[in-house]
């Protein structure tokens, strides 16, 4: 029996984007589309555990959603005055062949819908996160606040502000153009991958709640995928965050401290995660259109794939990490790109390489924490001392800190020592 | 005779659970494996990453044509499967084209995987 409503649970969750897209299509109103989800649910609830689940969740979520909402709307007017009897003869008429015009075709617009209405340009990027987890992942707001460490009535409040955003916003009802589709699609997967660092960056001290919007992240991009299945940059998308979590068992000690890539106990890595996100960036390649999802996936790929850490292909990430500058270009990628040319051609062609992004990224902890390192590398240990002091002025979480805490604590040994 | 059996479920729900969860289900299917393992009863076993991974090669056109995604149709039906091992999903193609030349008509369904045991067959049962 539980093993029943464990598994209604999560029938409920995965058929959620499509049942409100598509009474969201329908109402043309997000509260009430919501509000008749819940009610399917509620009594999905009731009913699944006798009668077993529909064959097709979904459409058994919109049939019953829309006609309790119907219900709903006519039980307002009777309170006010009746409605002609022929209207609600004709809206049964209606509902009747619903299941039959549920064959699918419009439901991928719906979901894309849905998620592209959650990353309208004028809400900030965590207003977008939390209406997303709210709306398309289904997340309590009780879950999405504590994700976020703000108290419930503040994550309350911030979602009906984002919310009554959009209701201002037009929303698009109509189906959309093959362009505009792209656009959404782009928009969307920004936001998925949003959702992913905003779980990913946290540090180990972080609640479970936060960690687990890297996985819900991941469920997003299985569903693009899905919708999408010849696109090579949501094949990227899912790859990228795949490879990127499979490492998560590994990236804090038990102190929580962050651990280094080339410390990472490698057997701690996912492998399922990352055969699948093999498999995925693989097939996206085929296309011969790369894109910046692709490109980052393949360098992910490329350090999942190492055995040990002196294994890494650190060339070939250089040489991506050289033309993901060309598709996207920040100076954060070039630091990045530094760090693969410190392996591959050694410390003084990164130092060359990063000098010039020292006015961008003054006031990045990663920028002096790599230039310490290098710094380090070439034996000048006092302009090494002062990046690093740089850096720990700057770290964004105690883990961060630490790591650069270290190192200083290596360098004044070693000064000792000498 | 030797038997195979198809698992079949909704990946959008085996897949949204935890690790944990995950590795639950796997400790009591291993338990029901072990038992068939000792009576050298149990042949290759798998469990394949989700469609999303998945690469289709229609061989009823010819050139056989490469799709993204799962095999969809109905009309069709699972006849059987290979497993082999491939440096990448184009060698794999590769061997699916030969394969479609010498039986045209179909589809082969491409799918990577993600758990595999070889089993304790006895070798001539293995052979047949």
């Amino acid at each position: 029996m539980s093993n029943d409503l464990a598994w209604i649970d999560a029938a409920l969750s995965s058929a959620r984007p499509q049942a409100i897209g598509a009474l969201l299509r329908y109402f043309r109103d997000l509260d009430t589309a919501e509000e008749a989800f819940q009610e399917a649910c509620l009594r999905a609830l009731k009913t699944w555990p006798q009668k077993g689940p529909p064959r097709d969740p979904a459409a058994w979520l919109i049939m019953v959603g829309r006609n309790a909402a119907l219900d709903g709307v006519r039980k307002t007017s009777r309170q006010t005055e009746l409605p002609p009897e022929e209207t609600i003869s004709d809206v049964d008429d209606v509902e009747a062949p619903m299941a039959e015009r549920l064959d699918g075709a419009q439901y991928r617009d719906d979901i894309l819908r849905l998620m592209f209405i959650c990353c309208h340009p004028d809400l900030p990027a965590t207003q977008q996160i939390a209406l997303a987890l709210r709306i398309v992942s289904g997340l309590s707001v009780k879950q999405i606040a504590r994700a976020f460490l703000v108290s419930e009535a503040a994550m309350e409040q911030r979602i009906t502000r984002a919310k009554g955003r959009i209701a201002k916003a037009e929303v698009p009802f109509e189906a959309p153009g093959p362009i505009e589709r792209a656009e959404r699609l782009a928009a969307v997967a920004a936001m998925a991958y949003l959702v992913f660092n905003e779980g990913y960056t946290a540090g180990a001290d972080a609640t479970e709640d936060r960690a687990q919007l890297a996985g819900e992240a991941i469920r997003l991009g299985r569903l693009l995928l899905r919708l999408f299945q010849a696109e090579p940059e949501i094949m990227g998308l899912l790859a990228l965050m795949l490879l990127q979590q499979a490492r998560a068992p590994a990236r804090f000690d038990a102190d929580g401290a962050a651990v280094l890539l080339e410390d990472q106990d490698r057997g701690r890595w996912d492998r399922r995660m990352i055969a699948e996100g093999l498999g995925l960036i693989d097939k996206a390649m085929r296309h011969n259109r790369p894109g910046p999802y692709q490109v980052q996936a393949a360098i992910a790929a490329l350090h999942d794939r190492a055995a040990r850490f002196e294994d890494t292909d650190w060339t070939q990430i250089e040489a991506l990490y050289a033309s993901l500058e060309i598709m996207t270009p920040s100076p954060v990628v070039t630091l990045n790109r530094a760090v693969a040319a410190s392996r591959s051609r050694g410390a003084e062609d990164a130092l060359t390489l990063i000098e010039p992004l020292a006015g961008a990224l003054d006031g990045y902890f990663y920028f002096h924490g790599a230039r310490g390192a290098f710094l380090l590398q070439l034996g000048r240990d006092g302009e090494a001392r002062q990046a690093f002091d740089r850096a720990i002025a700057l770290a964004n979480t105690a883990a961060e800190a630490a790591h650069i805490r270290s190192q200083i604590d290596r360098l004044t040994a070693q000064a000792k020592a000498g | 005779m030797l038997y195979a059996l198809l698992c079949y479920n909704s990946e959008e729900v085996v897949f949204s659970w935890t690790k944990e969860q995950d590795d639950a289900v796997m400790e009591k299917l291993h338990h029901v494996h072990e038992k068939m393992a000792v009576k050298n009863k149990l042949g290759p076993s798998l469990r394949l990453v989700p469609t999303t991974a998945a690469t289709t090669l229609r061989k009823s056109s010819d050139p056989p044509l490469v799709i993204d995604g799962p095999f969809a149709e109905t009309k069709e039906q699972l006849l059987g499967f290979y497993v082999v091992d491939c440096q990448d999903l184009d060698e794999a193609l590769g061997f699916a084209r030969e394969l479609a030349v010498a039986n045209p008509g179909g589809a082969y369904e491409i799918r990577p995987i993600r758990f595999f045991q070889p089993g304790t067959l006895p070798e001539e049962i293995a052979a047949g």
